[in-house]
């Protein structure tokens, strides 16, 4: 190791060993806020659409879906698509869905005229209540009311969205049913079946896809709409931990399945525009942080400036007694990256220890997503380096202002 | 051997439009093994010639030789590096490192002269110990007195085995006994062959050197070899 490191390295120990240890904890405590400021504030704003990602995925799409192709209301040989999905061994669970439209109604019974019907029209769902709770765990959205059990006939769940009292934005396009609650009576339309049914329970969730929906158990819903051959409309499959969707999906492309239906992984099933959003936010996090780094180094310049000219006289006296200008600059970088090593350290103990399990078990409560905070470790490491990095020269470049001063100026103290 | 040997040197401070000649066409020759006093009241110069002589600063003009070597071409860095190989200093005012020990302190222009640590350490204690500090080895600067201190700084100056040990006023911030005994330190390294140049206001030190050089405004008015 040469010499100037070796020693550099020994003086810069020294000094931070001796220094104030409130200096030391305070510049500490700068780099660890800059370090979290690095990783966090862009995080969080990814994690705000990433927390809507995972949340389509868990509660919805899961980790692969099959739906319909383009022009077609439902999969063709649904039962046998069924039985090779669910005879892959990766596959953990699986709920398949019957979709229809149709609109719901309410107030018709008291109705003077037609056109005074409070109606509402919805994407209808057929589920088997086991199979998709055990898939998405939909019933922990239920906000009122019950969730349906397979037999229930003539009840249905309304997802939020189509209730004024849930959605008070009430447009021309979208209308909303007034005055309705578990345990009322609605009547809804599938082409020229009507049906009145029972409300037994209110669904709501920021996936909206959920919120829209209007949810019958399969059986009523293929009864209703007469699919005896028992196609469906959506597809949803679970995975086994560590199982590859790609691959998978690969799989199913591979059996045939392409032909009668289109195959997604969860992320190619993500609307676009999420994607956009996410890298549109990531970018906006960097722009941040990168505010935060300027400062962070400045903050360093200054501390390292005003150490190096308080010192002034004592790296006059080292560069005096022969020791020289880089083993001095040397030691002003080692106590540099010192601090941005033990600030990178501490804000990877606050980040993995604290913070990223912690909103991960409590996501922040944004109004369309629960937010995590997404921190991967590949782009961590990568801040970290820029952190090193910037901090290493902003801490250079004072200490050689200094140390390249006449040496007997700097012992003496003369400007 | 000539050791040092001054011609025509100048030193010019500028302050604006104000120049102030320091040291005025000196010419001046150190030989080895001798122990050289500069004497002179305040302003004479006296320091400003030790400066130059020890590389610590650029003279306005004349020439500098070390053991024969023109130093005025030598970049900083080649003086930095030609003050750990050759010279040794020890100031008025210790000049210590806060942060190191006495130790630490010793050790490290050992260190930069190559040698690791536990090599180091074991000769700025054996240094420490020829200055009788070999109890003080763990002590910071602040816990050690001003005499300490001083020992501290020689023992720094001499543990390199520099070729000329410079002294700026070493006795000047210490009481009597303390200088004392840091002058008769001085005298045992000296017996053993180490040259010195030396600046002091004491006459009583300066009787123990073998010359006396007398500087006034700028200029030698006397250069004599004392009777020991």
């Amino acid at each position: 190791m040469p010499q100037f490191i070796r020693l550099g390295f020994f003086l810069a120990i020294r000094q931070v060993r001796r220094a104030s240890k409130w200096t030391t904890g305070l510049i500490i405590f700068v780099m660890t806020l800059t370090f979290l400021n690095l990783v966090v504030v862009s995080g969080i704003l990814v994690g705000l659409i990433q927390g809507a990602v995972e949340a389509n995925k868990q509660y919805y799409t899961s980790d692969i879906i099959v739906s319909t192709l383009e022009k077609k209301n439902y999969i063709e040989q649904s039962p046998r698509i069924i039985d090779i999905i669910r005879a892959m061994p990766e596959v953990s669970a699986l709920s398949a869905r019957y979709l229809s439209s149709g609109r719901v109604e309410a107030g018709y019974k008291t109705a003077a005229k037609e056109e005074d019907i409070d109606s509402a029209g919805a994407p209808f769902v057929g589920i088997d209540p086991v199979a998709e709770d055990n898939l998405t765990g939909i019933s922990d959205f239920v906000i009122d009311g019950e969730f349906l059990e397979p037999n229930d006939y003539d009840e249905i769940l309304l997802g939020s969205y189509l209730l004024t009292e849930y959605f008070p934005v009430e447009t021309a396009s979208f209308p909303t049913l007034d005055n309705i609650g578990v345990g009322d009576k609605v009547r809804i339309t599938i082409g020229d079946i009507q049906r009145e049914m029972t409300v037994k329970g209110i669904v709501r969730s920021k996936v909206d896809e959920l919120s829209y929906r209007v949810y019958f158990t399969e059986n009523q819903l293929r009864e209703l709409i007469g699919r005896d051959d028992y196609n469906v409309g959506e597809i949803s499959a679970r995975l086994v931990p560590g199982s590859d969707p790609v691959a998978f999906k690969e799989a199913l492309l591979r059996a045939g399945i392409g032909e009668y239906a289109r195959v997604q992984t969860f992320e190619d099933a993500q609307p676009k525009f999420l994607q956009d959003i996410k890298d549109t936010f990531a970018l906006l996090g960097n722009m941040i942080s990168s505010v935060g780094l300027v400062v962070a180094s400045i903050t360093i310049f200054i501390v390292i400036f005003i150490n190096a000219i308080t010192r002034r006289k004592f790296i006059g006296i080292l560069k005096g007694i022969g020791v020289s200008g880089r083993t001095i600059e040397a030691s002003y970088v080692f106590q540099s990256f010192f601090y941005a090593a033990c600030g990178s350290f501490i804000g990877l103990l606050i980040l993995y220890g604290f913070l990223e399990p912690f909103i991960s078990a409590h996501p922040i409560n944004f109004p369309f997503s629960d937010g995590i905070l997404v921190a991967p470790v590949d782009s961590t490491v990568i801040k970290i380096l820029i952190l090193v990095v910037t901090t290493i020269i902003a801490g250079y470049i004072p200490a050689r202002m200094i140390v390249r001063r006449n040496t007997l100026d700097s012992i003496l103290g003369r400007n | 051997m000539n050791l040092i040997e001054v011609k025509n040197l100048t030193k010019t401070f500028t302050d604006g439009d104000k120049e102030t000649r320091v040291l005025k066409n000196i010419d001046f020759v150190a030989k080895e093994g001798e122990w050289i006093a500069i004497m002179g009241r305040s302003g004479a110069g006296k320091s400003t010639l030790m400066y130059q002589m020890s590389l610590l600063d650029d003279p306005t003009s004349g020439e500098i030789h070390l053991f024969g070597k023109d130093v005025h071409n030598m970049s900083a860095d080649e003086k930095t590096d030609f003050r750990l190989s050759e010279l040794g200093y020890v100031f008025q005012d210790y000049a210590l490192l806060p942060d190191l020990t006495a130790l630490e302190n010793v050790a490290v222009p050992l260190m930069m002269k190559g040698k690791y640590k536990s090599e180091a350490y074991l000769e700025a204690k054996a240094a420490l110990e020829r200055v009788g500090l070999g109890h003080r080895l763990g002590n910071l600067p602040s816990q050690l007195s001003g005499g300490e201190q001083q020992r501290t700084s020689i023992a720094r100056a001499l543990a390199h085995k520099p070729k000329i040990l410079f002294a700026d006023e070493p006795t000047a911030n210490l009481d009597n006994e303390s200088s004392r005994s840091i002058m008769k330190l001085f005298q045992e390294v000296h017996k053993q062959g180490q040259s010195i140049i030396m600046v002091t206001h004491e006459e009583e030190y300066s009787r123990l050197c073998g010359r006396i050089v007398h500087l006034d405004d700028g200029k030698i008015i006397s250069d004599h070899v004392t009777k020991r």
